[in-house]
């Protein structure tokens, strides 16, 4: 009895659930990417999947195509995130919880949804979908993930350093590019990547608003799976393991040395 | 045109907050070039809010601050020449030492070699030489403060001011950073303006202290002044430790307490005046009962201080005094007390009484402190129903309940004040207004209360005609 209240009381017996769990459904799920990717359809090993996906210029045009409209989805997210947080975090607004609230509400929506209605929208003022449609869906879905971890960072800055640096002579310019945006680089660097991360693997916002005019990588890595039968399989786990490639390459560039960056309000 | 001689000079500045609270009521205060001034206070007194009005962070609602006699009240803190050494450093996490103290010069632009010659200078001025390009987070609390006075002193401000640099040190670090401060004052001769609510740290750097209460100036004046001589039971309970009793000045040097006679050396008051004397505990002293002892007593508690003994001595009419000596009296010993003239600090009294003012009401009711109290039938039929009126009501003359609900009016124990048979309490209703109690019960600081007056110590009396 003894020995089993001490298992039961350990930490470390409590994790096993967990280890499981992430065994299971991350780590076999990558090796059985790895896997596919490097195998043909009768198991054995292969680079061909890799030499079809970078000789067929439509989809290594696809992929370069996805990454510039992620880029650029993140770049405006991030213009127009940036003073959103900013403004909230510095202007003494009585409540300024129910404006982040305001931010954060269209998250409770799923965001399947949220697109089928921007369908809707565009349909009823008769603008017609494509490619500015797409850019439209993608910042309306996510800029609440870029305005988020920055306000968070801007809100938890000590605003003594603020009059520190007025008090040192520097005026309302110089007092934020010297302090107050060297000092957020942590909440824009999560908000780059929470922002990036998702559209550049994204389809359904894709098909939706685009009517499949517009293909993203996504949306061919999903075809691979989805129409392909398992011939395909290989050839959209390699994809797969590109994309997966691409999304580590951006989490670690440019990673602020920082590694207290979390404790200042970065999610990464 | 006149030079002015005083570098800062603040005048009737208030300062109000949204919510209505003065921080600062019609403070007035002028200081030489070159001055070390502290202004003392406890918390909540608008210390650090009279220190952000100078540096330019708060705006006063009224009243204008001069700069050498410049009107600087509407200039925006980045044009000011002075620099602020904040409470807890505020130094640039993402700066090193160097670049933090490098801040203010780079913005004015100054070239590469005499940024870093300055920045070097500065920091050997506090000690800190060899640490320019260490993260500050790795800095400790006494380090980082050094590299938060180079980073103000480095830019050569006309004032420097201080908003509780000391307060996050332990004591030995507070104390050698204290001897430190003094120096580096002396060296740069640039006028120091000090914040603390440390009283010991006041009397030890500054050429003048200036003692706040409640957004009000109390006293300025030295050291040796404002602990000698304070003007109010506020200045000298709170600074240093004291005997407060009440007293009465019979004439000019003659002043009765603690039913006894002393000669002293205060004059002017008038005769018969009731005051407020202090004498503070180092000034008895104390032997075993003779014939030249002024007071007897009993000892009750004889605490070791390190330096000195610490006695609580309880006179046969009930007064407790707190006496200090380098000699143990050990408790249960008769012993007699003596005060030399020159040791007795009179001061007059601020108010004998509550005073209000207060209306009429039907059904033998006078209203003040927005409430409607009851008066006996016969004082109320002298006047007319809705007439003005002043109402007294001696401090022994109100009763506090523990349960609000047992008062007709509730308050805050804000303020106690003990005064040798007595406390002396401040109770603030939940309207602002003060109340001022005696009492021999013991009350806590913040404690919830009911205020009850009976009818018979309501006095009522018409408005005196010069009002």
């Amino acid at each position: 009895m003894k020995n089993l209240s001490r298992v039961f009381s350990s930490r470390r017996t409590w994790a096993w659930p967990y280890v499981l769990f992430l065994v299971l459904f991350v780590v076999l799920p990558l090796l059985l990417i790895v896997f596919y990717a490097f195998t043909n359809g009768n198991g054995q090993f292969t680079l061909r999947n890799f030499a079809d996906f970078f000789s067929k210029s439509e989809a290594v045009s696809t992929f370069i195509y996805s990454l510039a409209i992620a880029l650029i989805t993140t770049v405006i997210c991030l213009l127009l995130g940036y003073p959103a947080a900013y403004i909230m975090a510095m202007a003494q607004f009585k409540t300024p919880q129910v404006m982040a609230m305001l931010f954060i509400l269209p998250m409770w929506i799923n965001f399947l949804l949220r697109t089928i209605a921007t369908v809707e929208l565009f349909r009823f003022f008769g603008i017609p979908l494509g490619e500015a449609a797409l850019l439209f869906g993608m910042v309306y879905d996510f800029l609440p993930f870029m305005i988020y971890p920055i306000y968070n960072t801007l809100q938890k800055m000590d605003h003594s350093l603020i009059e520190a640096a007025e008090d040192l002579g520097a005026n309302r310019t110089q007092v934020f590019a010297k302090v107050v945006l060297p000092l957020s680089v942590p909440g824009i660097y999560s908000g780059i990547i929470m922002v990036f991360m998702p559209t550049v693997s994204t389809f359904a916002i894709a098909e939706l608003l685009t009517h499949n005019k517009v293909t993203l990588f996504g949306s061919l890595i999903q075809r691979s799976f989805g129409e392909g039968g398992l011939t395909m399989w290989n050839y959209g786990a390699a994809l797969s393991l590109i994309m997966l490639l691409i999304i580590a390459l951006t989490s670690f560039f440019g990673s602020p040395e920082d590694n207290d960056a979390n404790q200042k309000g970065g999610l990464l | 045109m006149q030079q002015s001689n005083y570098i800062i000079e603040v005048n009737n500045v208030s300062k109000q907050f949204e919510d209505g609270k003065f921080a600062l009521d019609n403070v007035s205060l002028s200081i030489r070039k070159g001055e070390f001034v502290t202004i003392l206070g406890p918390s909540g007194c608008g210390k650090t809010t009279l220190l952000r009005c100078i540096a330019g962070f708060q705006v006063a609602s009224s009243g204008d601050v001069l700069l050498n006699g410049e009107d600087i009240t509407q200039i925006p803190p980045y044009k000011r020449p002075v620099n602020t050494v904040f409470q807890k450093y505020a130094l640039f996490p993402h700066l090193n030492v160097f670049d933090n103290v490098a801040f203010g010069l780079k913005l004015k632009k100054f070239d590469r070699t005499t940024i870093t010659q300055k920045v070097k200078s500065a920091l050997k001025t506090v000690g800190m030489t060899d640490y320019e390009y260490r993260d500050v987070d790795s800095l400790s609390g006494g380090q980082q403060q050094r590299v938060a006075i180079a980073r103000a002193i480095v830019n050569q401000p006309e004032v420097l001011l201080l908003d509780e640099p000391l307060a996050a040190l332990d004591l030995k670090m507070r104390k050698d950073m204290q001897i430190e401060l003094k120096e580096m004052h002396k060296k740069l001769g640039i006028t120091f303006i000090y914040v603390t609510h440390d009283q010991e740290e006041a009397l030890t750097l500054s050429d003048r202290v200036v003692v706040m209460s409640e957004g009000k100036i109390q006293q300025i004046g030295t050291p040796s002044e404002v602990y000698n001589e304070p003007v109010n039971c506020f200045v000298a309970d709170f600074i240093g430790e004291s005997n407060i009793l009440n007293g009465v000045m019979l004439e000019d040097r003659r002043v009765r307490f603690c039913e006894h006679e002393f000669d002293c050396v205060d004059t002017g008051f008038g005769e018969n005046v009731p005051v407020d004397v202090v004498v503070r505990p180092e000034d008895w002293y104390i032997f075993d009962a003779s014939d030249a002892a002024q007071l007897t007593g009993i000892v009750q508690s004889c605490i070791f201080k390190g330096v000195h003994y610490e006695m609580a001595v309880l006179t046969p009419n009930g007064y407790e005094f707190m006496v200090q000596d380098y000699h143990a009296f050990e408790p249960g010993r008769e012993v007699g007390l003596l005060v030399k003239p020159e040791d007795i600090q009179v001061m007059k009294k601020e108010r004998l009484c509550n005073t209000f003012e207060g209306e009429i009401l039907a059904g033998n009711k006078v209203c003040f402190l927005d409430a409607d109290w009851d008066i006996p039938g016969q004082v109320a039929q002298q006047f007319e129903v809705g007439t003005k009126v002043q109402v007294t009501v001696g401090f022994n003359r109100i009763t506090l309940e523990d349960h609000e609900e047992d008062g007709l009016l509730t308050g805050v124990v804000h303020f106690i004040l003990y005064k040798g048979d007595h406390y002396h309490l401040t109770v603030r209703t939940d309207d602002g207004e003060d109340l001022f109690v005696d009492t021999r019960d013991v009350w806590d600081d913040g404690d919830r209360v009911g205020i009850v007056i009976s009818p018979d110590n309501i006095h009522v009396s018409p408005i005196s005609s010069e009002k």
